[in-house]
C-alpha cells in the first residue's frame, strides 16, 4: 500500500502551477471565438494554381469586407474568416477574386452564421452544462448517499474544467483554435469522462468503508487508490491512445476537438486520485 | 452442455446477422479459378416487410452527414410579428411545405426540409447534400417574389395611346400569388414552353370573377412589379388555372415556375445560417479518420494483450465483435455519421475496453484472495458490473444533453454534436451488452481451461 494521501501539497502545487498557467493566459490571450458563439463567415476557397495574398488583400479591401483572419494554405487554398456575407456579396467578392487570380475557385468550404444565432448559443451552452452539472451531482448523491462524494467529484470536475479552459486559451494563442460548439462538446464529454472516472475510486471507497470500521478514513483511501490505481491507468491509456492517434492521423476539421478531448482525459484521470480523493478526505474530517 | 450449445448457435446467428449488416451494400468479386475469369457481384438485398400493417424497408446503408459528403445546410428564420400567435405554427408549416415543394425542382437526392420552433423564434433548416450552386439555391429559396394580376386603370383616350400597355396596368384585382396552388412548365403544340398557374378555390373564383368582367381586354401578371406577360381575356375561364405565354427558354420558364411558387410563401424569411462543405473536403476526412481508427484500434489491442496476455486476447475479440456490432446498430438506425460523431465511434472503442479492464482486475483481485477459477469470475463479474453501470450512467446523462431528443428549445441543437453524442450513447450502451455478455461468454469458454 503506497500512503498517496501524504502528498497532498505535491498535488495540489502542481493543479495550481497548470491552471495558474491557463488562467494567465486567459487574461492576457484570451481566447479567439469561432463565429459560432459571434457570428460571422468562415471561407475556404480552392484554387487551381499558387495564390498571392497581396492580390487577395486587394480584393478584399476594394470590397470592402471585414477580415479577421486571411491565410493561405499548402500555396493554393485561401481561409478567410469575415464578418457575415450574404450569399450575393460572397459570389460578387468569389467572381472579382477569380479575376484578380485568373484562377477558378472551388468552394470548398462557406459557413455563414447570423449574431444572434450566436448569442442565442451562447446561452443555450451555459444551459446544457449547468443542467449536466446539477444532474450528475444528483446521481452521485442519491448513488452514495452522502453529499460529500457528489461534492467531491463535482469540485474535482471543475478542477478538469479549468483546466481544459486555461489549456484551450495556450492551443487558441499559439496555434489558432477556436472557441467553438465542438469546444462545448468536449467540455461536456470531458465533464462526464471525469466523474466516471472518479467513480470508480469512489466505489472501492465505499466497499471497503462498509467492511472496515477500524481504519482511518485516509487509511481506507489509500487502500482504494492503490487497488484502483492501476485499473484508472489502463483505462485511461487505452482511451489516449484512440484520441493520439485520431489527433496525429485523424483530419484536421476535428483536431483541436479530439486534442480537448485528450486533455480532458488526462486532466480526469489525474484529478480523480489525486483531487477527489483527498478533497473528500478533507470533507469527511470536517463533518466529524 | 445442451444449453451452452443453445447459446453458441444464437450468437453465431447474431454475429452472422451483424456481419451481413456491416458489410459494403455491394462487393465486386473478381477472380481467376480453373483456366476461366469470374466477375461476380455480391449484393446485399434491402430488407422490406410489413408489421402491424406498417412497412417496414431498410437497406443497412452508411448515412454520411453534410460534412462528410459534402453539401449544404441552411437556417432561415421566418418573420412572424404580422402574423396572429395562434396562427404561426400553421404558416410556419405552410412554409415549410412551399420550401420543400422548391427545394425537390433542384433534383438533388434526399433533400430535408426541417421546422425547428425555438421559444418565440420561426426557423427552417434545410439540408441540401451535394448541391454545387448554393448560391442559386439560397435566392430561389429567401426570395419572396410577390405575383399579383392587374387590370388596365380606366384613363382617357389620350394617354391610352401615348402610354405603354404595362403602365397602364395600376388596378390591383387582389388575385395575388396567394391564390396559387402550383405553378409548373408546360409545352405547347409546337414545343414551346410556358408557364401554367393553379388556382386554389379562393383563386379560381376570382381568377373566373376577372375574366368574365374584361372579356376583351388586356390582364396583367405581374412579378414584384415587373410585367411578366399581358394576355387579352379572350373567353371566361371557369376551372382555375391560367397559362403565361411568352418568349421564354425552357430555363427562363423554369425559373418564372419556381418563381412564382416562391411568391406563394405565407411569410417572409431570412437566412440566418449557412454551412456549406465541399464534397472533397469530407472524403479526405472520412479517409483519415479511418485510418486513425484503425491505427488506435491495433494500438489498443498491442497494449491490452502485453499487459494482460490471454485475458488480453480475449479483450482483443471483444473489442472487434464491439466494433462490429455497433457499426451494425448505427446502420439499422440509421445514424447519419458526421465527422464528429466518427470521433464519439473512435472514442467509444477506448471506452468500451474500459469496461474489460474493470472485469478483468476485479477477477485477478478474487483470484489474488485464493478464491479458485470460476468463482473469481462469478463474483468479479457482479462486481465489476456494478462499477461499470454507476460509471457509464453519468456519460449516457451527458450525451442525452447533448441530442436533445425532445428538441427542448432551451438546449443546443446542433447537429453536428448530436452525431457525437448519439454514437457515444450507442457505443456505451453496446459496450455494457458486450461487457456483460460477450466477454463473460469468451471468458468461460477460453481461460477456465
Amino acid at each position: 500500500m503506497i500512503n498517496f494521501l501524504k502528498y497532498k501539497k505535491v498535488y495540489a502545487l502542481i493543479s495550481g502551477l497548470i491552471i495558474g498557467i491557463g488562467l494567465l493566459s486567459v487574461i492576457m490571450y484570451g481566447y479567439s471565438v469561432s463565429i459560432d458563439f459571434t457570428g460571422g463567415t468562415n471561407i475556404e476557397y480552392g484554387f487551381d494554381k499558387a495564390i498571392e495574398k497581396k492580390r487577395i488583400e486587394k480584393v478584399v479591401k476594394a470590397q470592402n469586407i471585414k477580415t479577421s483572419r486571411l491565410e493561405i494554405v499548402d500555396s493554393k487554398k485561401l481561409n478567410l474568416k469575415t464578418a457575415p456575407l450574404d450569399e450575393k456579396k460572397e459570389q460578387a467578392f468569389r467572381n472579382t477574386l477569380e479575376g484578380e487570380l485568373d484562377s477558378k475557385a472551388t468552394v470548398l468550404k462557406l459557413e455563414t452564421v447570423g449574431p444572434t444565432l450566436g448569442k442565442e448559443t451562447i446561452t443555450k451552452t451555459l444551459v446544457a452544462s449547468i443542467v449536466a452539472t446539477i444532474g450528475i451531482l444528483l446521481y452521485l448523491t442519491f448513488s452514495f448517499h452522502k453529499s460529500s462524494f457528489g461534492i467531491a467529484a463535482v469540485l474535482a470536475m471543475f478542477h478538469d474544467l479549468l483546466v481544459l479552459f486555461g489549456t484551450y486559451s495556450l492551443l487558441s494563442h499559439f496555434f489558432g483554435a477556436e472557441l467553438d460548439t465542438l469546444f462545448v462538446t468536449a467540455i461536456l464529454t470531458t465533464m462526464s469522462f471525469s466523474v466516471h472516472d472518479t467513480i470508480v475510486v469512489f466505489d472501492k471507497i465505499r466497499e471497503y468503508k462498509r467492511k472496515d470500521f477500524s481504519s482511518s478514513f485516509d487509511e481506507i483511501a489509500n487502500k482504494a487508490l492503490s487497488e484502483t490505481m492501476v485499473r484508472s491507468l489502463n483505462n485511461s491509456l487505452t482511451i489516449v491512445l484512440m484520441l493520439v492517434s485520431l489527433a496525429l492521423l485523424g483530419g484536421e476539421v476535428i483536431r483541436f476537438f479530439v486534442i480537448t478531448l485528450l486533455i480532458g482525459t488526462i486532466s480526469g484521470t489525474y484529478s480523480s486520485p489525486f483531487v477527489a480523493v483527498p478533497l473528500l478526505s478533507w470533507l469527511e474530517k470536517r463533518s466529524k | 452442455m445442451k444449453k451452452i450449445r443453445f447459446s453458441t448457435i444464437a450468437f453465431v446467428l447474431l454475429f452472422v446477422v451483424v456481419l451481413l449488416i456491416d458489410m459494403p451494400q455491394s462487393i465486386p468479386l473478381k477472380f481467376e479459378m480453373f483456366g476461366k475469369k469470374h466477375d461476380f457481384t455480391i449484393k446485399r438485398q434491402p430488407l422490406q416487410f410489413t408489421l402491424f400493417g406498417k412497412t417496414i424497408k431498410k437497406d443497412f446503408a452508411t448515412q454520411l452527414g453534410l460534412d462528410l459528403k459534402g453539401g449544404s445546410h441552411l437556417v432561415f428564420e421566418a418573420k412572424m410579428d404580422k402574423i396572429p400567435t395562434q396562427d404561426r405554427a400553421e404558416a410556419l408549416e405552410a412554409t415549410r411545405n412551399t420550401i420543400e415543394r422548391r427545394v425537390n425542382l433542384f433534383g438533388v437526392s434526399e433533400p430535408s426540409v426541417q421546422t425547428l420552433r425555438q421559444g418565440d423564434k420561426y426557423r427552417i433548416a434545410i439540408d441540401l447534400p451535394g448541391l454545387s450552386n448554393i448560391n442559386e439555391a439560397i435566392q430561389l429559396i429567401g426570395s419572396t417574389a410577390q405575383l399579383d394580376f392587374r387590370l388596365e386603370a380606366s384613363t382617357s383616350a389620350q394617354e391610352a395611346t401615348t402610354t405603354p400597355v404595362f403602365m397602364r396596368m395600376t388596378k390591383k384585382t387582389g388575385l395575388t400569388g396567394k391564390h396559387i396552388k402550383k405553378s409548373i412548365i408546360q409545352f405547347d403544340d409546337a414545343g414551346k414552353p410556358s408557364v401554367g398557374l393553379e388556382f386554389n378555390s379562393e383563386g379560381a373564383k376570382r381568377f373566373e370573377n376577372i375574366t368574365r368582367e374584361n372579356i376583351g381586354k388586356p390582364v396583367g401578371i405581374f412579378l414584384d412589379e415587373f410585367p411578366l406577360s399581358i394576355p387579352t381575356v379572350q373567353q371566361v375561364i371557369v376551372g382555375g388555372s391560367a397559362v403565361i405565354t411568352g418568349e421564354f427558354s425552357i430555363d427562363e420558364a423554369k425559373q418564372l415556375s419556381i418563381a412564382i411558387n416562391s411568391g406563394a410563401l405565407p411569410v417572409s424569411i431570412t437566412l440566418v445560417e449557412q454551412r456549406t462543405i465541399g464534397p472533397s473536403l469530407g472524403a479526405e476526412q472520412i479517409e483519415k479518420s479511418i485510418f486513425a481508427g484503425v491505427v488506435g484500434l491495433l494500438a489498443v489491442m498491442a497494449f491490452m494483450i502485453l499487459f494482460y496476455r490471454r485475458l488480453g486476447i480475449i479483450a482483443s475479440v471483444a473489442l472487434v465483435i464491439y466494433g462490429a456490432l455497433s457499426l451494425a446498430i448505427i446502420k439499422t438506425i440509421p445514424v447519419v455519421l458526421t465527422l464528429p460523431g466518427v470521433a464519439g465511434f473512435i472514442l467509444s472503442i477506448g471506452m468500451a475496453v474500459d469496461s474489460n479492464i474493470l472485469i478483468f482486475e476485479r477477477i485477478k483481485e478474487e483470484r489474488r484472495k485464493g478464491k479458485e477459477i470460476s468463482s473469481a469470475i462469478r463474483v468479479g463479474f457482479g462486481r465489476a458490473i456494478d462499477a461499470i453501470k454507476d460509471a457509464n450512467i453519468t456519460t449516457l446523462l451527458v450525451s442525452f444533453i447533448l441530442f436533445n431528443p425532445l428538441n427542448w428549445s432551451f438546449f443546443p441543437q446542433f447537429g453536428l454534436v448530436r452525431g457525437f453524442a448519439l454514437t457515444l450513447a450507442i457505443g456505451v450502451i453496446t459496450s455494457l451488452f458486450t461487457g456483460v455478455v460477450i466477454t463473460k461468454r469468451l471468458i468461460e469458454a477460453f481461460y477456465k481451461k
